[in-house]
């Protein structure tokens, strides 16, 4: 049995303590603790439960030129990840129980960060049929998130089924909401951006009507549901409606939502194209409210890598999509923290706490305290730096924040005790393959 | 001026009237019976045009040969990604191959501009027109026309005219071009289409917006009628091409109702019996033919201007100040020789 010691980290932003990891759990947690085999310092830096991201896309199997489960593990552990949520739209599409666990293996393998497959909602997202839910909820991967993300369900009655039926396993219908009619031909947020640059709306509205109709819906049935990557103000009203009502329904938000505007779609530098698309100041700032007051309950990375050829393109036909994981802690802290909307332990219930509840997984989004799984991350929220797209461990390079100085770093991360993340660096493939667990 | 001409926005009203009145002198050169100047001799342009354009791309065409550039017509139709050679491809052998100014057609907008700020290609970029978005040089032809009709007289701008644009404002990159450089040249634009047809965030535009066409005639020097495509009514952007042609469309009772001096003008093609009927188009007042002429002209001087050294110590055509007021008089008719002086045009 090795032990590891962090002295002086400021848990959840507090005074210094030290943690004192073995067996993959939090042995103890006190000051002028010793005698541990290895030690940390830490003095300066912020302690965290490793960070959950509810929305990731992992693109294998399939398009593996983008990214894979190994290098998007490794990209996650270096943005103080200790698990994420594997999205369905991969090629074949995660709709059976055999590729959900696929999955899966391939995460427990990699070792990197826990790989939660979300399984889709429908058969190959199409909207027509409901995939094996109770399947895949059996399977080894143990689904409990479910989305047709990058599709909107948008058939009512689809809708209304799957948001019933997973309540036979505590599950959860994660929503892309997008009424698809609206958004023919859409190619930015709908407004005078829009109107000057020539290129086709996706307004606000085909948004908010599949939020509001799914809350009504999830109401109704008495189930759980959850709106993924919220963009404009109107939504953030309508899920503040619904859960006063007391109504089951969580909601995240991106880091790019919190930051950038369609104002940058101005240079046509398809980088910039994202779906949903990026919206207006006034967006900006209702997001950062909401996720602030708890409306919105998460941030989530939706990290979506592509190949350069993809984004090296006319506007018109890039792929939408950005990477995230790297620097979403950088952003949230840009957005929320240094403008004193969220303190370190509002940083970690959106990032971890709440996330974790979200998908139900048991093992991370705990407290820093002795029992616990030691899932952790050090973050230093004095170090400035330019985002450098090369250094990345993502396999794909489409971040919209190349040459921006963004604060903080994670410095270390640590799955189940053993460290993933050394000093910045994604550890040897070899110091983790195999799963900790 | 800028390098590249990818937006009207681009121009300041000193550019845009630099280019008016060149393209003024150029038209002297257009009524001659040598059509032709050594201005672009030996320089490369390439007409990049990945959708189909005859008129554009032969009004540019023309409008090269006449300044005596090398032309290359590079037809791509069809997207990148889906149909082959990626737009950065096409750029970077363009470029080996050493273009000095490419004028792009794209249906997807902006395009020209990723160009522009690419590091694929290095010399100019111009908009032929870029998906919904912008169309430039089409821009000013139109003011061409107008002030040889409003206002002419080299260095005169559009104060106080006043201009109408009828039709499918959303999907219309002559009328995005025309807002923009007809409001810098002093010109009060009004939008008349039914509100399907207007986008989104108009109010930030420089111009006014109208939904009735006959309460807009009575107050409008230049009338312009933009394409109306039959497909909109699939779209439900209007019921029926009837019904579009009852509120919207131009007819010689409502061209009656114009000021007497006013013109009525088109970008072309026009769909005759839907924005515009016959007797309409084929009226003297109408400047569909005029300015297709004049886009040769205007396209010369944008060209010239651009790519042909246009620093007055050049011997540039005459600057605003320098010009004469008349429009283009025969005695301006050499200058735009003067970058290439040791030889003397016939």
């Amino acid at each position: 049995m090795t032990t590891h010691l962090i002295r002086n980290a400021r848990i959840l932003g507090g005074d210094p303590q030290d943690v004192l990891i073995a067996d993959g759990v939090v042995r103890e947690v006190g000051t002028g603790l010793g005698g541990a085999d290895t030690e940390t310092d830490a003095t300066g830096l912020v302690l965290l439960p490793g960070l959950v991201d509810l929305h990731t896309h992992l693109r294998e199997p399939g398009r593996e030129d983008a990214e894979t489960v190994l290098t998007g593990t490794r990209a996650a552990a270096r943005g103080g990840y200790t698990a994420v949520h594997a999205m369905a739209n991969t090629f074949p599409v995660a709709d059976t129980a055999g590729v959900v666990e696929q999955v899966w293996r391939l995460g427990r393998a990699s070792g990197y960060c826990d790989v939660q497959p979300v399984g889709a909602v429908t058969v190959g997202l199409e909207g027509k049929q409901l995939a094996e839910l109770g399947a895949m909820h059996d399977s080894a991967a143990g689904v409990r998130v479910f989305s047709d993300d990058g599709k909107c369900v948008d058939d009512a009655v689809i809708m209304r089924r799957a948001l019933e039926y997973v309540k036979a396993f505590d599950g959860v219908v994660a929503q892309h909401a997008q009424e698809p009619r609206l958004t023919e031909g859409a190619q930015m947020n709908e407004g005078a951006v829009s109107g000057e640059l020539g290129l086709g709306g996706w307004p606000a509205v085909a948004e908010e009507a599949i939020i509001a109709r799914d809350v009504l819906l999830a109401a109704h049935v008495g189930s759980r549901l959850h709106v993924c990557h919220v963009s404009t103000a109107g939504s953030v009203e309508i899920i503040r409606w619904a859960k006063a009502k007391g109504w089951d329904v969580t909601a995240e938000v991106t880091p790019h939502h919190l930051l950038l505007t369609d104002e940058l779609v101005r240079s046509y530098d398809p980088v910039y194209k994202v779906n949903p698309p990026l919206r207006t100041a006034a967006d900006v700032a209702a997001l950062r409210e909401a996720l602030a007051d708890g409306t919105i309950d998460a941030v989530a990375t939706d990290h979506a890598p592509h190949p350069a050829e993809d984004k090296d393109c006319e506007w018109a036909v890039a792929a939408m999509g950005m990477v995230g994981l790297e620097t979403a802690l950088s952003v949230v802290q840009h957005t929320m923290v240094d403008t004193g909307l969220l303190d370190w332990a509002g940083v970690a219930d959106r990032m971890s706490f709440r996330p974790a509840r979200i998908g139900r997984l048991a093992g991370h989004g705990r407290p820093v305290s002795p029992g616990e799984p030691a899932n952790l991350v050090l973050v230093d929220p004095a170090y400035r730096g330019t985002v450098t797209p090369e250094s990345f461990a993502t396999r794909s390079r489409n971040t919209p924040y190349r040459g921006l100085e963004l604060p903080g770093r994670v410095r270390a991360t640590f799955l189940r005790g053993v460290p993933t993340v050394v000093d910045g660096e994604p550890v040897a493939p070899e110091a983790v393959a195999g799963g900790a667990a | 001026m800028k390098r590249h001409l990818v937006s009207a926005a681009d121009l300041t009203r000193d550019d845009a009237l630099l280019i008016l009145d060149t393209a003024e002198e150029m038209a002297q050169v257009s009524s001659r019976a040598v059509k032709k100047l050594p201005t672009l001799r030996g320089r490369t342009v390439v007409n990049l045009f990945f959708e189909d354009s005859t008129r554009t791309r032969t009004s540019f065409e023309i409008a090269e040969k006449r300044l005596s550039a090398d032309v290359v017509n590079f037809s791509a139709k069809g997207s990148s990604v889906s149909k082959g050679e990626s737009l950065k491809d096409t750029a970077l052998t363009l470029q080996a191959m050493g273009a000095d100014a490419v004028v792009i057609r794209h249906g997807a907008s902006g395009a020209p501009l990723r160009l522009a700020q690419s590091d694929w290609l290095h010399g100019s970029v111009i908009n032929a027109g870029d998906g919904t978005h912008e169309h430039p040089t089409q821009a000013l032809l139109d003011a061409f026309t107008m002030r040889r009709h409003l206002n002419p007289g080299a260095g005169r701008d559009l104060a106080g005219r006043r201009v109408t644009i009828v039709g499918d404002i959303l999907h219309s990159r002559v009328a995005r071009s025309n807002v923009l450089l007809l409001s810098t040249l002093g010109a009060e634009v009004t939008l008349v289409a039914p509100p399907t047809l207007v986008p989104i965030g108009v109010e930030s535009w420089p111009c006014e917006v109208s939904y009735d066409l006959d309460a807009v005639l009575a107050k409008t020097d230049a009338l312009m009628m933009l394409r109306v495509q039959r497909e909109r009514m699939n779209a439900a952007f209007f019921p029926t091409e009837r019904e579009y042609s009852r509120r919207y469309g131009l007819d010689g009772i409502r061209m009656a109702a114009l000021p007497g001096h006013a013109i009525v003008m088109h970008p072309g093609p026009m769909v005759r019996g839907m924005e515009i009927t016959a007797d309409v188009a084929d009226s003297p007042r109408c400047t569909v033919v005029e300015q297709v002429a004049n886009g040769v002209s205007v396209r010369m001087a944008v060209l010239y201007l651009l790519l042909g050294g246009a620093t007055p110590a050049d011997g540039a055509p005459a600057g605003p100040t320098a010009a004469a007021d008349a429009p283009a008089g025969p005695t301006a008719a050499d200058a735009p020789a003067a970058p290439a002086a040791e030889e003397s045009t016939p």
